[in-house]
């Protein structure tokens, strides 16, 4: 930092603790959303800076689909524990009672049921006026126009007609009772911006994204992990093990793994560099039209 | 994406220290899709190799769904986002990309072109440090093109890239390229544009682009993307004023009080001396804390933690800033406002202002002027739409700290909200203070701030028992000639005679002493009336009836009167009497040097007299003798019990 010059990576961090902070000054009851992912864990590392030396303002929540890779949920225990956090987290148990999962369901229903609506639920029985998030801009094609502040009717329902202009880095925070925004502090990193930033900081996650043997079952050209005892092979399956690791995490039947023998911070980014392809291609919420993140959205999914 | 590099696959930790010095560009792109604007974007990640092959594909898929370019890579559908839109064939508001290479990582604000959508394009404008304006060689520089370079210097962008797209269409002509850019230079002459290159380029083929044109060897410069790889930035930011407005104060257990905030601009030191504002309450910076430890020195943009070596009292929305080096603080500024409601401005509405971190709530009190977006044009407007831009008077319910726009980007600029429905309807730049401005004294705070103590053992019911007598004061308005110091002077001695406690002030008399540094503009006779309501309302807190006989010629002014005396102490007379009939009344000669245009902003002839909208008594003096209105103000101080 000599001849005060920032480095991209410094003033990117700057900005989303001004964003943080922002959001724990002029909201009543904000909370921060915690996927557990590698976009979680920056966010997490950011807020922690934002307010050093003390606490977090506000609690975590982690919307558990009961889907998780099993790795995730233990990381997440621990890492909430270490850092002293206040974690809470919700579960559809409506969902749970009706046996909703990715394998009978599908993961439209599944993704909605325990992710969409359970999201909403969360935050209406939490009464959380704000919500901040770890999507970035450069994720997809229809985040590329989202708002640092994203604001939500009554119904967690997001208007594309609907948001408010941002300027500078003068934010709107004013809502009416029920309405609340979804605040994404980490919009203008990008994924390399996040990788070397955790490579910087040395920030922990969880080992699912590095390389390491795993059992899994190739399914239409997807590589799933079979990680508990609920998989359900399809006839002629059987679990074979691969060196793979995982470019994004979520419910374990529709994260697919990709074969690697990255087990460092450096050979993850050098694998990335080198793959051309986004890393949404691993989300299988994804596939079905281009579009599809959009029509999410506006039901509420982040 | 990142630039490709040899080094990713032969030496990552090597490629990882190279990019985590990479320096940060913001840019937008001003032009409309018909200008190959999306294409230039496509062109630009293309050829610098910074397209995802999976998007790449998603683009070839779409080309064929959506593509205007026959079936080829429309490099456009890299750029537009949301469904509708993309139906559309339109971008209808900002979406940020990202890319970098070896030595920057960009940001690129894509807005759009349309007229409706100036919202957008500041939006998009006021966090860039560049902006790429399209010309179609075969157009030429239009109204957009004028439109977009005055909206992108209004946002305080300082490096213009002027691509002249389109070439190909031209047969890449010299001529053609020196014509636009000698058209533009004229253009630009009128704004504050302190960096502007011209590039002759073609988005569709590629010239100019990453890769030097082989079709234009006539053009000297470089290509794009070398500009943006090149162009100085780091000197734009101020890192002469300190300014931090404090945004979260950190309170975790009671041995810490730590200030947080965004270093607006400036720098700041371990061990400095700040001062807090408003009030001006001043100590020393004990740490600046951040979570790696302790720093010696932080400066813009930079989030940190301040403590202090004293105990004073700060929180959200005050500014921390060096002693010797102070912003204004105001609660009046004029600004440059681009209104972005879907309902209209309307001036004295209250709105909720956000500037840096505080909250205020204000109204807009005067909109001085319109500005023509195309043309540049200024006039007279009652009010703003959408997407309009005007200077504006804003008159907040308390100071903040500010600098003007140009020299400060952070403190500066300021976001008008919507009480009702919460929506983000203006974003204004303030303005400097241009020299011969003179300040308003009405709403200033003073500087002594307790006033507690003023008052002795002396009260009001006192100097009602001794003088029997209810304190107001008359202020007597109207035309040059209308009898204001006649009819002044003879309720004086009506009033003595009966034994009351009176004081006439007029005009000429104040200006002998208390007003000898005013002239006679609007803002002087503004200023003169100030200074009389202040000595009127002294004399009324020390019993005496006070008549005030001034010209008076503006309503707002004279509301300010009501205000500063307390409305139910003021009592407005207008003497009413036609312009031709006061004329022949003035024995100073003073119409006739008006008519020879000697005298400036003399009311009824080279400045309006607005009559009062609901004096308390109106008297036709060119009819009514002076005995009889005397009379009619004395009847209207019994029947309010001021007598007795």
């Amino acid at each position: 930092m000599t001849g005060f010059n920032l480095t991209h990576l410094k003033q990117l961090e700057a900005e989303s603790i001004h964003i943080i902070r922002e959001v724990a000054a002029e909201f009543e009851n904000p909370v921060m959303l915690y996927s557990i992912g590698k976009d979680s864990a920056v966010m997490v590392q950011l807020a922690i800076k934002a307010f050093h030396p003390g606490r977090l303002p506000f609690p975590l929540l982690h919307v558990d689909t009961t889907w998780k890779f099993r790795d995730m949920i233990a990381f997440r225990d621990q890492f909430c524990r270490e850092k002293d956090l206040e974690l809470r987290v919700h579960i559809n148990q409506e969902g749970v009672a009706l046996g909703i999962n990715p394998f009978d369901h599908g993961s439209d229903k599944h993704t909605d049921v325990m992710k969409t609506v359970a999201l909403r639920q969360a935050l209406t029985a939490g009464k959380y006026d704000a919500a901040f998030g770890g999507a970035r801009r450069d994720e997809e094609k229809s985040r590329a126009k989202e708002r640092v502040f994203s604001f939500r009717d009554k119904n967690h329902g997001w208007d594309p007609k609907n948001q408010r202009p941002e300027l500078w880095n003068l934010f709107n925070c004013k809502t009416n009772k029920g309405e609340s925004i979804r605040v994404f502090p980490l919009s203008n990193w990008t994924e390399l911006d996040v990788w070397q930033y955790i490579h910087l900081e040395n920030i922990p996650i969880v080992p699912l994204y590095f390389a390491a043997e795993r059992p899994v079952v190739e399914r239409d050209g997807t590589l799933i992990m079979v990680d508990d005892e609920r998989f359900q092979f399809q006839p002629g399956e059987k679990p074979q093990t691969r060196r793979v690791r995982f470019r994004t995490l979520g419910c374990y039947p529709l994260s697919g793994a990709v074969e690697s023998s990255a087990t460092t911070l450096p050979e993850i980014i050098q694998e990335m560099l080198l793959t051309k392809t986004s890393e949404r291609q691993g989300r299988l919420i994804d596939h079905d039209q281009s579009a599809s993140m959009e029509k999410k959205k506006r039901e509420g999914y982040f | 994406m990142s630039h490709q590099s040899e080094l990713i696959s032969t030496d990552i930790n090597a490629y990882l220290a190279q990019h985590e010095r990479k320096e940060l560009l913001r840019f937008m792109t001003c032009g409309s899709v018909d200008d190959g604007k999306s294409t230039l974007i496509g062109r630009l990640l293309y050829d610098a190799n910074l397209l995802y092959d999976d998007k790449l594909q998603a683009i070839e898929k779409d080309s064929l769904k959506h593509g205007t370019t026959g079936g080829k890579l429309d490099f456009a559908l890299a750029t537009d986002g949301l469904m509708d839109e993309q139906q559309q064939g339109i971008t209808i508001d900002v979406a940020y990309m990202y890319f970098s290479t070896a030595k920057r990582k960009y940001i690129i604000a894509d807005t759009p072109g349309h007229e409706q959508y100036t919202r957008n394009m500041a939006t998009g404008a006021s966090t860039c440090d560049l902006a790429i304006i399209l010309i179609d060689a075969r157009q030429g520089v239009l109204a957009q093109t004028k439109r977009h370079s005055f909206i992108v210097s209004l946002l305080g962008i300082k490096h213009i890239i002027v691509a002249v797209n389109k070439m190909d269409l031209v047969d890449f002509s010299e001529q053609r390229f020196e014509e636009i850019k000698s058209d533009y230079t004229g253009f630009a002459a009128r704004l504050d544009l302190p960096d502007v290159q011209f590039i002759p380029v073609s988005a569709l083929l590629g010239d100019n682009i990453v890769n030097p044109s082989t079709n234009m060897p006539w053009f000297k410069g470089g290509p794009l993307m070398n500009h943006l790889e090149t162009v100085h930035i780091a000197s734009d930011r101020n890192l002469i004023d300190f300014r931090y407005p404090v945004q979260y104060v950190n309170r975790p257990n009671l041995n810490f009080r730590g200030f947080c905030g965004t270093i607006a601009s400036g720098i700041i030191r371990q061990g400095s001396e700040i001062m807090a504002l408003p009030s001006r309450k001043t100590s020393r910076v004990k740490a600046i804390v951040t979570h790696e430890g302790d720093i010696a020195e932080a400066f813009a943009p930079l989030s940190v933690t301040l403590t202090l070596e004293d105990e004073i009292d700060v929180s959200r929305g005050d500014m921390l800033v060096h002693p010797g080096n102070v912003p204004r603080v105001d609660q009046t500024f004029d600004a440059m406002m681009v209104w972005m409601g879907e309902e209209p401005l309307v001036p004295g509405k209250t709105y909720t202002i956000k500037h840096t971190t505080k909250l205020a709530t204000g109204n807009v009190t005067t909109l001085r002027y319109r500005v023509d977006v195309n043309t540049l044009h200024r006039s007279a407007a009652p009010t703003l739409n959408l997407n309009e831009i005007g200077r504006c008077q804003v008159t907040l319910n308390q100071p903040i700290c500010f600098d003007a726009y140009k020299r400060n980007r952070t403190t500066g600029a300021f976001i008008v909200i919507d009480r009702l429905t919460n929506r983000t309807v203006g974003a204004g730049m303030i303005l400097d203070q241009e020299p011969g401005d003179k300040k308003d004294f009405w709403d200033a705070t003073p500087q002594t701030l307790s006033q507690d103590e003023l008052h002795g053992t002396v009260t009001d019911a006192d100097r009602h028992a001794r003088f029997g007598q209810t304190p107001v004061t008359i202020l007597l308005t109207g035309l040059t000639g209308s009898g204001k110091t006649t009819i002044g002077q003879a309720l004086e001695r009506r009033l003595f005679d009966e034994g009351r406690a009176v004081s006439l002030l007029d005009g000429h008399n104040l200006r002998l002493g208390i007003s000898r540094d005013l002239g006679f503009s609007v803002a002087d006779r503004s200023e003169n009336l100030r200074r009389a309501m202040e000595v009127a309302k002294l004399m009324n807190q020390a019993g005496l009836i006070t008549i005030c006989a001034f010209v008076a010629p503006m309503e707002a002014t004279r509301q300010k009167a009501r205000q500063t005396i307390g409305g139910e102490r003021f009592i407005e007379v207008h003497l009413s009497a036609p312009l031709e009939v006061c004329r022949q009344r003035d024995t100073d000669g003073m119409y006739p040097r008006a008519d020879a245009g000697e005298l400036q902003s003399f009311p009824g002839v080279t400045a309006p007299f607005e009559a009062p909208t609901a004096p308390e008594l109106t008297l036709p003096t060119d009819t009514m003798p002076v005995a009889e209105c005397v009379e009619k103000i004395v009847a209207l101080l019994r029947q309010r019990r001021v007598l007795g």
